[in-house]
């Protein structure tokens, strides 16, 4: 598998995978028992699609590798997940507005790959368009009820958006090694999808009486580089412990 | 035209006649305080166990050990919430509200499965859960399809359908474990020793000392004893653990006959009924910690239901 290939491949199923994760991590912790099965329910649709990712990565290369094994035996630099995706739950504010960010990217994208000469992922994007339309649904209309519910619910969502933002900007972000494919109809021109997004945040924004940050020329990227935050090393030592510690036994 | 009021032996006998002829209980048929009470108590609690058994799987998601694994224990969990959703479903039907149930758990007043007090300590734990605890409920829960009560009867025929599913599941988790590495077989095998007693309370004390059994087998609450569903779960279970390797931790384990199928028998030892009723009274290894996670998350959520509670309001006054 070329390496560009297979590194925006993993962006994809990272992303989904680990924040799939940290939504995972909420099971039992929800406001009420509906919202608790709701995140578990995108948990689930997440892990789908990474699961699809993987395994056709594992499909591509050379050698006896299955999905699992992309997922799980990679050293914390291999993983290319946005470092937005692995920011903690804190609390209900943050996971969605996390979620929400992210939903909105995701929609976009495969919004953009669905005509993608790149058969794999159009019939991916195809597949994963409905699930992602409900995601993004739901939680623009969380953003949108904790700006006009109470005082603490739109203080607790502007600080979850004053938090996050920084993270923001790094989903638009090129890695060189596929660079030279995006907006080439095989991947989706960054700086369109970034104005799209935009618009949608500004869209639910208005809608919620929510801000941008005054200060948000500052962004941190790395994620997708490998270099993530000292959370990734948690996510992963849990996530792994299992196939790390018994590496010959199938489950 | 006069109103007729029926006294209220007449209206037991009315009750009475419908339980026998097998009629279903609605929830706006006359029914006595006892029988109203039962169920109260009853339904809260299997909804509350199926709510808390969430902690207890919950707690290996992050370490589901592959991708199908952690797919399965995500969507069984969320099975488990939503069976927890029909039962308070079903209870509210009785007048009382989710949130006083809720209170009620929080205070102590209410109590959920003693099996959820234990703690999970290897991946096997995912499979023992599913196979044995699940495989404990449904024993019990495909009796309870016939309860007398509607609402309740509908809620478990929908809940088993799932159930029978994570028992397999929970199987086959340890059937793969057996099949496996020596340390995933000590693991399996730990499992079952920490689980197959606790899986066995489950079905109550000996009827002879059931403060519940009375009424609630003559108004087909209950439609079976504790000791009958605990010896039927056994039966069904003991071959099971044979086929994989497995040692049920009794050493009074013993085929004892067979059935009117033609199936094993056994005779085995009795419940530790000191550690039975000390975890029923919360001194097991997890009460504490269970209650607690349940109340954190409800108090860490009470801004998100005020917040959803606000803009509800507002949304219908613009509306109005």
């Amino acid at each position: 598998m070329e390496t560009g290939k297979r590194n925006y491949y993993l962006e994809i199923a990272d992303n989904a995978h680990i924040l799939s994760h940290r939504l995972a991590e909420n099971c039992s912790r929800g406001p009420f028992l509906e919202e608790d099965l709701a995140c578990t329910n995108v948990a689930l649709d997440l892990i789908g699609l990474a699961e699809s990712v993987y395994n056709e990565i594992a499909k591509q290369l050379e050698g006896n590798i299955s999905g699992d094994d992309v997922a799980y035996r990679r050293d914390e630099i291999d993983y290319r997940n946005c470092l937005l995706t692995e920011q903690p739950n804190d609390d209900f504010a943050h996971l969605m507005t996390r979620q929400f960010f992210m939903d909105t990217y995701h929609y976009y994208i495969f919004t953009e790959l669905s005509v993608s000469s790149d058969t794999f992922l159009s019939a991916l994007a195809n597949k994963s368009l409905k699930e992602v339309t409900y995601h993004l649904k739901r939680s623009s209309e969380w953003m949108i009820r904790f700006g006009n519910g109470t005082k603490e619910s739109s203080e607790r969502a502007q600080a979850a958006i004053n938090r996050l933002w920084r993270y923001t900007d790094e989903l638009f972000t090129s890695d060189e090694s596929y660079s030279d494919l995006i907006g080439t109809g095989v991947y989706p021109d960054q700086d369109k999808l970034k104005k799209s997004w935009m618009q949608k945040v500004d869209e639910v924004f208005f809608l919620a009486q929510l801000r941008k940050p005054e200060n948000k020329g500052f962004q941190l990227h790395g994620g997708k580089s490998g270099r993530h935050s000292e959370h990734m090393g948690y996510i992963l030592s849990e996530m792994q412990f299992l196939p790390n510690k018994y590496p010959d036994a199938t489950w | 035209m006069k109103e007729t009021l029926l006294d209220e032996a007449t209206l037991l006998a009315e009750f009475e006649a419908k339980i026998d002829a097998e009629i279903k209980i609605e929830p706006r048929d006359w029914m006595p305080d006892a029988y109203r009470k039962h169920l109260i108590r009853q339904i809260s609690q299997h909804a509350h166990s199926e709510v808390i058994g969430m902690q207890p799987e919950g707690n290996w998601i992050t370490r589901a050990p592959s991708l199908r694994s952690k797919k399965i224990l995500l969507a069984k969990i969320q099975d488990e919430g939503g069976h927890g959703l029909y039962l308070y479903s079903a209870a509210e039907t009785l007048g009382v509200s989710r949130d006083q149930y809720i209170q009620w758990l929080h205070e102590g007043k209410a109590k959920y499965a003693s099996v959820f007090n234990y703690p999970t300590l290897n991946w096997a734990d995912i499979g023992a859960i599913g196979w044995l605890v699940d495989g404990a409920a449904i024993t019990n829960q495909v009796s309870l399809q016939r309860t007398s009560y509607g609402p309740y009867s509908r809620a478990m025929v929908r809940i088993c359908k799932e159930e029978s599913f994570h028992q397999r599941q929970g199987y086959e988790i340890m059937w793969k474990m057996m099949e496996g590495t020596k340390d995933q077989q000590r693991m399996a095998q730990d499992a079952i020793n920490r689980w197959w007693w606790p899986a066995l309370m489950m079905f109550g004390p000996h009827d002879s000392d059931s403060a519940h059994t009375g009424n609630a087998m003559k108004w087909k609450i209950k439609r079976e004893t504790n000791d009958r569903l605990r010896e039927k779960f056994i039966n069904k279970t003991v071959p099971q653990a044979e086929l994989i390797g497995l040692k049920v931790p009794d050493a009074n384990l013993k085929v004892s006959g067979t059935d009117s199928f033609g199936e094993p028998t056994y005779d085995h030892s009795d419940i530790n009924w000191e550690e039975f009723w000390q975890v029923v009274n919360g001194n097991g290894p997890c009460n504490e910690q269970r209650l607690e996670h349940h109340v954190k998350a409800h108090q860490d959520g009470k801004w998100v239901r005020e917040c959803a509670k606000a803009f509800q309001n507002n949304n219908d006054s613009i509306n109005r």
